[in-house]
């Protein structure tokens, strides 16, 4: 029964970790800049062409979801896949070289993501702006992760698959089809033999285009910002806090309802849109529905903390985490209202939208993976993380940040639905369009501010990370529960 | 029966596929080949708006401008007429958007002119006060790129016969000429030539003259052509 003690293989883990800190910083850093840029336009030149909000502004969103979210994603499967299963990469040389192929392909195909974009190729289709030979790229390295999640499974120890398993293998299968069937273009060179071959023309035209994009778009929030950060918290909170998972039943409802009625809900976006009717009903209903099973989860989550609520008070981490599960239940109530049809009227198109989107990645994904790089730190380097106190620190500056943030947009985004419809008593339009710009002004200031202080938080964590590897005292074995870690 | 599931990797993930995949056949496939039927009198680009709207996609207007007029009152006063499907049969991607940092462009042709465009790509808050655009001066020197365009053009042609050198409306003249590339491209000259002239800015007529289309003409020429 007992095993004997396995020797985890952290090597992929730990290199993904730096890449999560990496684009982290990157990422957000041109999140910030970019907002600063709606409140002070003489930003948009300081680099020529090449900063330009629209030039940056996919830069922003591709590196933050799949440069911070993803390597994120992959230092926690890397380190979780192991020990959930009971294996050691290091007993697999073919798994062991996938998974560093993995790392490799990943990251050069990241650095011509980012290239490509500074150099206008766009196919403007939004998180899937790549063109053809870059999707061609994230479908292998997809593949590789599959071979390595199937592979792990295969040599596996434990039969049962623990529930973070389930939601690994949940984000591997559903941005597999979402992902190929959202990029189904047309090289125009290989079809003519003429002009940029990295040119290519989409598959879909007008509203088909919009339903298919929009059934990805959403989707791929689902599956890359959702279904693996609840992998995460499933196992690291119950791991850092020592207490287990509330209950499985809740676990089973919650996996089985978000699988089931997640994809119903991308077509939100196409409300009062020329797509049919009782589509934007069914994304509309379908989206109030979801709050259940992503409540369940959340739910389920913050009731692994029944009875020893005392840990927040002394572990940064567990902080992290249950804020994470909080912002989650804030998200997944808000993008519902946002749903319902007259709410969509008003804040459709308007600044709500990014707020909403921020309260989400901010909170729940940021959070979600800074603690998860955190824990596995000590892991790592077999040494106590550097600073408690600058942990605590991060957590409430970055706290700071999203409130900000999310409070501003929410201004910003109402104000600004409200005055596009306003009439006077006549009946006329009563604001011009620049109008309904000018005034939000100062809530674009406030927005930049939160997001200078979340990006701040960054530092601190790349900081913290960086002195646990190198300087923080060393511990004799792994600890078994609570990180330790020095004032 | 989840319990088993959780025993057997293989037919749990062909169990999550499944779960997942229904919505999407429902709601996607049903509807697909309605939905791309063209609009009575919709055409497809010409080559030089086509070469315009790949300069809208490279400088990604889409991420502050829509192209999707909703059905309510403060949008069509606004804006004019809201959108029909129709009319986006010839979008290869559709370019709605998702945010209005600045205003609805679907019908923008409508009431904005050739010159307007150009002063504002070249200085926004010189027409519109206030005005948190950039400016996007770079489109005034660089040169269109009419060969990709053409590519696409011929591609969309070959591939999802898009009525390109067809009659469409049946008044026995074909609508949209393509023909060869040097037919377009002369074609695209001399519409670019009529653009440049409309901005008033000698520069822009010049390089037209010289055979060189910028990238600020072609896409006024597809700005005009939204109405």
């Amino acid at each position: 029964m007992q095993n004997p003690a396995i020797e985890y293989d952290y090597t992929v883990a730990r290199w993904f970790s730096y890449l999560a800190i990496l684009f982290g910083i990157l990422g957000m850093g041109i999140g910030v800049w970019i907002a600063f840029e709606l409140a002070f336009p003489e930003l948009n030149y300081v680099a020529g062409q090449y900063s330009l909000f629209s030039r940056l502004r996919p830069i922003h969103t591709n590196v933050v979801a799949y440069g911070f979210t993803l390597s994120g994603i992959w230092a926690t499967w890397y380190y979780v896949g192991q020990r959930v299963l009971k294996v050691s990469l290091a007993e697999s040389k073919f798994l062991q070289g996938i998974a560093k192929l993995h790392f490799w392909l990943y990251f050069f195909t990241a650095l011509a993501a980012v290239v490509s974009l500074l150099a206008r190729y766009t196919t403007s289709k939004e998180y899937a702006q790549f063109e053809w030979p870059l999707d061609i790229a994230v479908v292998l390295i997809w593949v590789l992760w599959g071979i390595s999640i199937f592979g792990l499974i295969g040599i596996r120890r434990e039969k049962t698959l623990y529930i973070s398993m389930w939601y690994y293998i949940a984000t591997f299968l559903g941005v597999a089809m979402l992902y190929l069937f959202n990029n189904m273009e047309v090289p125009t060179y290989l079809i003519t033999g003429m002009g940029d071959p990295l040119h290519s023309v989409s598959m879909y035209a007008g509203t088909n285009d919009a339903m298919v994009q929009w059934w990805f778009g959403h989707n791929a929030v689902a599956f890359v910002f959702t279904v693996p950060i609840i992998a995460m918290i499933y196992y690291y909170l119950p791991k850092e806090s020592g207490q287990p998972v509330y209950s499985y039943k809740l676990s089973l409802l919650s996996f089985w309802g978000l699988m089931f009625v997640y994809l119903w809900a991308g077509g939100h976006h196409l409300i009062y849109s020329t797509v049919p009717d009782w589509m934007q009903t069914m994304g509309s209903i379908f989206s109030v529905i979801l709050i259940l099973p992503s409540w369940g989860s959340a739910l389920n989550m913050l009731l692994t903390m029944k009875g020893e609520w005392g840990q927040l008070k002394e572990n940064p981490l567990i902080k992290f985490m249950v804020l994470a599960s909080t912002f989650y239940m804030l998200s997944t109530l808000e993008g519902p209202i946002q749903s319902i049809k007259s709410v969509n009227a008003l804040a459709h198109f308007t600044d709500w939208i990014p707020g909403h989107v921020h309260d989400g990645t901010l909170g729940w994904v940021g959070f979600m993976i800074i603690a998860a790089i955190m824990h596995m730190a000590p892991r790592f380097y077999k040494r106590e993380i550097y600073s408690k106190k600058l942990l605590e620190m991060q957590f409430w500056l970055q706290t700071t940040g999203i409130v900000l943030y999310f409070s501003s947009m929410w201004i910003a985004g109402i104000t600004q639905g409200m005055m596009w419809r306003a009439v006077d008593q006549y009946g006329n339009l009563a604001y011009s369009f620049i109008d309904t710009v000018t005034v939000l002004h100062p809530y674009y200031t406030l927005r930049g501010i939160g997001g200078l202080f979340y990006f701040i938080g960054l530092f601190m964590w790349a900081y913290n990370f960086y002195k646990t590897m190198t300087a923080a005292k060393q511990i004799e074995k792994e600890p078994a529960f609570a990180s330790p870690m020095a004032g | 029966m989840f319990g088993w599931l959780e025993r057997n990797p293989f037919f749990f993930a062909v169990g999550v596929f499944v779960v997942i995949a229904f919505a999407g056949l429902i709601e996607i496939v049903p509807d697909f080949a309605q939905q791309s039927r063209p609009v009575a009198g919709a055409k497809p680009y010409s080559l030089l708006e086509l070469a315009g709207r790949q300069v809208y996609i490279k400088d990604s207007c889409n991420a502050c401008h829509s192209q999707l007029i909703r059905p309510f009152k403060s949008e069509t006063d606004r804006y004019g007429m809201y959108s029909l499907n129709g009319e986006y049969a010839y979008d290869r991607p559709f370019l709605w958007g998702s945010k209005r940092t600045g205003p609805d462009l679907h019908r923008v042709g409508n009431y904005r002119t050739s010159d307007w465009h150009a002063n504002h790509m070249w200085d926004p808050t010189s027409v519109v006060p206030g005005s948190i655009m950039p400016a996007y001066k770079h489109m005034f020197t660089n040169v269109a790129d009419l060969e990709t365009a053409y590519a696409e053009a011929l591609t969309v042609k070959k591939v999802f016969n898009v009525p390109y050198d067809k009659d469409i409306d049946g008044d026995g003249k074909v609508d949209v000429p393509l023909g060869s590339f040097d037919e377009a491209k002369k074609r695209a000259l001399a519409y670019a030539l009529k653009v440049a002239e409309e901005t008033k800015r000698q520069d822009l007529v010049d390089m037209v003259k010289q055979g060189k289309i910028p990238e600020i003409v072609a896409l006024i020429a597809y700005l005009n052509r939204l109405k």
